[in-house]
């Protein structure tokens, strides 16, 4: 099993996050050149839909409709990037901004270009400091070149681009919660309709891509989107960055062609459970995806496949769970994160995840009878699809999928539980009578 | 405190015995603390009467000049002021509102949704301590719970020491960020040496950074 390196192909080059390095290795110059003078907005734009390729952080929806969506005219457009990777088991957008910062910032360009956007903004998560300052030198060093500003590269297409530190919050990776983040607010959903592509930042139409599909941009600028569609499997075209967590022996990120089997991905790649272990389960798609059993291993790591087998691709991150993980404790720590990050605007989401917090903590303190596990579906079914952000969502299904492929489980650290409790309240008790006995026999 | 002052609100719910007003009272002041109904509610400070270090001004203004609206300025001022007083002190906070031309009241609203904005004294410095899911698989409690009891055992003061949700290092896992430094794999072993460091002012945990040139996981895969 071998990686297929597009995003990645230098990452290992010394000292990339130079604006030096990273244009001898054909970055900006001629490449940029081509897209911003040769080749009309529309053209790019072109190549992006060809290309088929999908959002890379999460929703996977087509880039080049999303870019199509930003109507015409003279008014003030807006191109984000959502580098709030916040997701649990993602950290494929920290690679590249901490080592190529430069492609993230063509990226940028290339599609603000596209969607005739004249300022942006990188909206990065607070926690990542070193590749936020990693990636304010980039933008210093680029706008120097003349690759950022006013007439880059002597087209006529001005471009201005701002990073801007998100101060840790989980919702603000959410794009209508993102925009109010930017604006300066608390990190609240927005009802959609409007969408941003119609009215977002400042009221303003607003592209917003995730780090890694800007990154692609560039790349299919340059070879075109046939070149890219040509990759990958089905609707699920081109490479992917997949970072692999939890119990493997090598975790990391890998860059491979869409369509290569899960199996092929935790075995080949990140090596498996360790030694001894066996795989339980696995969330295909970072922490708001169902996860999926050693049954669907062979399935090809797709967005179609990946959706049918009742999961999802999502931002493209995999953690492994092996047998040693109680499923009842990972559940409770899912939902714990879930709680914790939940804006509190609507009522499902806010209270939902509340709930589910406390049941799995009853049923851990042994106060729960499998009839709780009937309840709690139950909760999780009227957050789906109750709220304005999927939030919610993210921590309803996966739990949801947890009590389906694993009943059995759920009802025996129930039961245990109620032994082990009893047990305890017995030896308490019984310690109790023996001491009053003990004192009474000595008056 | 002088014996002679008058008493807290903390004091005051303390004396009142209530268990739910004991528990409200063990917060440390900050804005979580009840409402002075005597007094008027804040309105934009104005700046000829509040004093502001000109850095500080200079960058929160420095700040809003990059945004076609100065509003979006707010989680970098309330960041830069944080840097400065430690936490979104309420006079840090009234800085910030007086350069922004925004309501106290504004800012507090922002600061206690974010959690790296601190809405209390809790420390300066800080480790968060990822207990994502992915960390969580790997054991990551533990070597919070680890660093927890040695931060105790050693005195380790001004320093914010909390488990935070997914820090997007999971090829780390367990791991921690130390004021933004990325150290990891962690084992409960580490604690003592990076709680000692942090005490002494060192670098935490030399060449086990993502940071760190030549940083390479444990398997000897790169991060």
């Amino acid at each position: 099993v071998s990686e297929t390196r597009l995003l990645l192909a230098n990452i290992d080059e010394p000292d990339l996050h130079t604006i030096g390095v990273y244009e001898r290795l054909g970055g900006y110059g001629d490449r940029l050149r081509k897209a911003l003078t040769e080749m009309a907005p529309d053209e790019v734009l072109h190549e992006l839909e060809v290309s088929g390729l999908r959002g890379r952080g999460g929703a996977g929806f087509a880039m080049g409709k999303k870019a199509a969506f930003i109507p015409k005219g003279g008014m003030d457009k807006y191109l984000c990037c959502n580098a709030d990777e916040s997701e649990p088991g993602a950290f494929k957008d920290r690679l590249l901004m901490q080592k190529n910062p430069h492609l993230l910032i063509e990226g940028c360009i290339v599609g603000a270009y596209a969607a005739a956007a004249n300022k942006g903004f990188i909206f990065i998560r607070g926690e990542y400091e070193h590749q936020a300052n990693i990636l304010e030198a980039a933008l210093a060093e680029a706008y120097d070149k003349g690759y950022l500003g006013e007439r880059i590269l002597g087209s006529d297409f001005s471009f201005d681009l701002v990073l801007h530190r998100g101060q840790g919050a989980y919702i603000c990776g959410e794009e209508m919660a993102l925009l109010d983040a930017l604006e300066g607010k608390r990190g609240n959903p927005r009802l959609k309709p409007p969408f941003p592509a119609n009215q977002g930042l400042y009221q303003g139409p607003t592209l917003i891509n995730n780090v890694e599909t800007l990154c692609n941009a560039p790349l299919i600028a340059e070879k075109g989107g046939e070149w890219f569609a040509s990759m990958g499997e089905g609707d699920s075209t081109g490479t992917k960055i997949v970072s692999i967590s939890g119990n493997v022996r090598r975790p990391g990120n890998y860059e491979v062609e869409l369509g290569i089997s899960c199996r092929e991905l935790i075995y080949g790649l990140a090596g498996g459970p360790p030694e001894g272990r066996e795989l339980k389960c696995f969330f295909p798609g970072g922490s708001s995806a169902p996860v999926l059993t050693r049954d669907h291993l062979d399935l090809p790591y797709t967005f179609e496949a990946m959706a049918e087998a009742g999961s999802m691709l999502g931002s493209g991150s995999i953690i492994v769970v092996d047998d040693s993980v109680p499923l009842v404790r990972l559940a409770l720590r899912l939902a714990e994160f879930y709680r914790h990050e939940s804006c509190g605007k609507c009522v499902p989401c806010r209270e939902g995840t509340n709930w589910t917090v406390k049941m799995l903590e009853r049923i851990d303190d042994g106060e729960a009878t499998p009839m709780d596990l009937e309840i709690m579906a139950q909760v999780q079914a009227n957050i789906i699809g109750n709220c304005l952000c999927v939030l919610g969502d993210s921590m309803a299904m996966p739990v949801g999928s947890m009590i389906e492929h694993f009943r059995e489980e759920f009802e025996q650290h129930i039961e245990q539980a109620r032994v082990r409790r009893g047990l305890e309240e017995a030896q308490a008790f019984g310690a109790g009578e023996l001491a009053a006995a003990a004192e009474a026999g000595a008056a | 405190m002088t014996e002679d002052s008058a008493p807290t609100p903390d004091e005051r719910m303390q004396a009142a015995g209530d268990e739910g007003a004991l528990r409200a009272a063990r917060i440390p002041p900050g804005w979580d603390e009840a409402v002075r109904l005597e007094e008027d509610p804040a309105t934009i400070p104005d700046p000829a009467t509040v004093e502001v270090p000109d850095d500080l001004r200079a960058e929160i203004e420095a700040h809003m000049a990059k945004y076609p609206d100065r509003h979006s300025a707010v989680l970098p001022a309330l960041a830069a002021a944080q840097r400065r007083h430690g936490w979104c002190s309420p006079e840090a906070i009234v800085q910030v509102a007086a350069v922004m031309q925004v309501t106290p009241a504004y800012l507090s609203s922002v600061a206690t949704f974010y959690d790296m904005l601190r809405t209390r004294p809790v420390g300066s410095r800080y480790v968060y301590v990822c207990t994502g899911v992915a960390c969580h698989t790997v054991n990551a409690k533990a070597v919070y719970d680890a660093l927890v009891e040695e931060a105790g055992e050693q005195g380790l003061e001004d320093v914010e020491l909390r488990e935070f949700e997914c820090l997007g290092a999971c090829d780390m896992a367990p791991m921690a960020s130390v004021d933004g430094r990325y150290v990891g794999p962690l084992e409960t072993s580490d604690a003592q040496e990076l709680v000692a460091a942090m005490k002494q002012g060192r670098q935490v945990l030399p060449g086990r950074s993502l940071e760190d040139p030549g940083y390479r996981l444990p398997w000897e895969g790169p991060a």
